[in-house]
């Protein structure tokens, strides 16, 4: 059942409102501004399909345009920073973070300049744009470097959220965002605290450990409850939101995972270098289980409608519940 | 502010004390780059002891001049520049390079106070300046940015971006220093990867250019001042400058870019003796212009 504590949207089932994470990183950027004069904005000719357009005609004054140069967009953050300024940069996430890594790793990290890059149109949900558009590496780039904080917001009012505290927090943060629309699962009363894992299902019996913890992140937190849903009368299971990849929540991740003796992760990104791996690499060294990954095994993605991509790819609802099902099996 | 005849005498003298330091902390570290701090010795002795507005007792001066050092590994130039401006002890600079340090092989910003980013990779130092200066004019401060980089990093893409940025947002407050001293790790500029016109391609980008030699110290003051009268862009110091300055054996020697004294070529001088003779060469050359009893 869901977690009645995270006060999630009642329709969450039942044609949930359907919207992008990247809209919520636009109205959270404007609330940030209005909260902190510091904030700017930097874009890199991406202003509308970003959503930094609203804070740029709010605050023409406040926001800088680099052009089509992701490499300068970090740089001059990264300035801007040492300044004093709290720089927002957004582009595609496989130009920024892809592109300008190194500028990312020496100007914002070494230099510790708290600069939030913020990386739209993550994951084959892109759709029809392609592979060169689907940035499926950007968790595992920033994931690295040290001081960074990733954020990978599950819904639209989270990402509102997470930008809130990505301009508070005193650091270099990423924040990912899809282009597609999906479902909206939280609401504004659902509590959101940076690096603090969330359950949001949790088994009828809160006494008895589940079978199984999934573990997902992005917009794929909606595909890991339906599966939850799907096999309720089945398996007692505990579905988590990680929408802080970094740092890992990992008294969360280790007490569940002890609980369940089984783990599934979900995340629309490579399994090489993402949540599975940062939960693995936990979990190995604290209270191995068997792990199931959802995520993109070693391929690029290609053209094509969001859902077909995403069960092509091996992260709808029946991928799910099969891990779900093996993963337990794998317990005997 | 025009440079007197006497503080072009003393910031000469301070070039040699600081080209004096580098050698000896290259010799302490038995590893870094040499051609270009000597090369680059008597711009950073102008900028310490007469250009910048700083507090070496208070780095962090909220109204202070900021540097920009976008070719990291000429840092050794800007720490024995930053001692004998009173930053730190002088004895501090033969800690350069060696574990525990704040004196990075390539620095960085929250190490030592007064150095003011990280730098090292290459291309990305006008950027930086070029956003730190953007940040100050929203804020309508008076400092002046200044950003120090080289000819090699001509050839970074992301030098462009920053010169297209600076030039197109009219950045009068940043001043950017090249050193154009023809070297690079490949070889010659001209043959690795050619720049020139370099001018042209600067003032093509809206920056206003200054060509000047990096030894004439009036000549280089001259410009720095003149680029603070240039209000509608921002400025750039072409500084023609001889790598390895002040010993003849390294001048103009690109096998001396990333040599330290004591592992250089060894077709003039042999490698145990480079650090004592180039010592030597530059305290006679400082005992020419005062007494050797100085």
């Amino acid at each position: 059942m869901l977690n009645p504590a995270v006060k999630l949207a009642s329709n969450i089932f039942d044609k949930p409102e359907q919207k992008p994470t990247r809209d919520g990183f636009g109205e959270g950027l404007i609330e940030a501004g209005e909260k902190d004069k510091r904030v700017v904005a930097l874009c890199a000719d991406l202003a509308e399909s970003t959503r930094m357009l609203p804070f740029k005609e709010k605050w023409p004054k406040r926001y800088v345009e680099l052009g089509v140069a992701e490499q300068n967009l970090a740089t001059v953050a990264s300035g801007l920073a040492n300044y004093g300024k709290i720089p927002f940069i957004a582009s595609y996430a496989t130009f920024s973070p892809g592109r300008n890594n190194e500028q990312i790793r020496t100007n914002i990290c070494i230099n510790n300049v708290p600069v939030k890059i913020v990386g739209s149109h993550a994951g084959v949900s892109v759709g029809p744009d392609g592979a060169t558009h689907q940035a499926l590496e950007d968790m595992a780039l920033m994931r690295v470097l040290p001081r960074m904080t990733v954020i990978s917001p599950c819904d639209s009012e989270e990402a509102r959220k997470a930008t809130l505290a990505a301009a508070a927090h005193n650091g270099p943060v990423y924040l990912r965002l899809a282009r597609e629309k999906t479902p909206v699962m939280t609401t504004a009363a659902t509590p959101f605290e940076l690096g603090k894992a969330q359950v949001m299902w949790q088994p009828q019996d809160k006494r008895k450990n589940p079978d199984v913890a999934v573990f997902a992140t992005g917009p794929l937190v909606h595909n890991a409850l339906v599966a939850a849903k799907t096999l309720e009368e089945k398996f007692a299971i505990v579905v988590i939101n990680i929408h802080t990849v970094k740092p890992l929540d990992t008294k969360t991740v280790t007490q569940w995972s002890k609980k369940a003796g089984a783990v599934v992760t979900v995340e629309e990104h490579q399994i090489a270098g993402g949540l599975g791996s940062a939960i693995a690499e936990v979990l190995a060294a604290q209270a191995p289980v068997p792990q199931e990954f959802i995520g993109v095994k070693d391929q690029f993605g290609q053209s094509g409608e969001p859902g077909e991509l995403i069960a092509h790819y091996g992260m709808d609802v029946p991928h799910i519940t099969a891990a779900i099902t093996k993963v337990v099996k794998r317990k005997k | 502010m025009s440079v007197s005849d006497k503080e072009v005498e003393v910031i000469a003298e301070k070039a040699l004390q600081i080209r004096e330091t580098i050698i000896e902390m290259l010799v302490a570290a038995g590893s870094g780059h040499t051609a270009g701090p000597l090369g680059m010795a008597d711009i950073f002795a102008a900028f310490y002891f007469h250009i910048l507005k700083h507090d070496p007792k208070n780095p962090a001066w909220e109204e202070r001049d900021r540097m920009f050092l976008s070719n990291g590994h000429i840092t050794p130039v800007r720490y024995a520049a930053m001692a004998h401006a009173g930053y730190f002890p002088v004895e501090e600079c033969l800690t350069l390079r060696k574990f525990g340090t704040r004196l990075q092989g390539h620095p960085e910003r929250e190490r030592l106070p007064g150095v003011e980013t990280t730098s090292g990779p290459l291309g990305s130092g006008l950027g930086q300046a070029a956003g730190y200066a953007y940040g100050a004019r929203m804020d309508g401060k008076k400092f002046r940015v200044y950003g120090l980089m080289s000819d090699g990093e001509q050839d970074a893409g992301a030098t462009w971006e920053a010169a297209m940025f600076a030039g197109a947002n009219k950045l009068s407050n940043l001043t950017a220093v090249m050193d154009r001293n023809n070297i690079q790790i490949n070889g010659m500029t001209e043959n690795v990867m050619p720049l020139e016109n370099i001018a042209k391609k600067y003032e093509a980008f809206n920056w206003h250019v200054i060509e000047v030699d990096g030894h004439n110290i009036e000549a280089f003051c001259d410009a720095v001042d003149e680029a603070k009268a240039i209000y509608e862009k921002p400025t750039i110091i072409i500084a023609h400058t001889i790598p390895g300055k002040g010993i003849k054996e390294i001048e103009f020697d690109y096998r001396w870019h990333g040599a330290p004294p004591g592992k250089g070529p060894t077709d003039k001088i042999p490698a145990e003796k480079q650090g004592e003779y180039f010592l030597k060469e530059l305290r006679t050359l400082r005992g020419k212009i005062k007494s050797e009893h100085e």
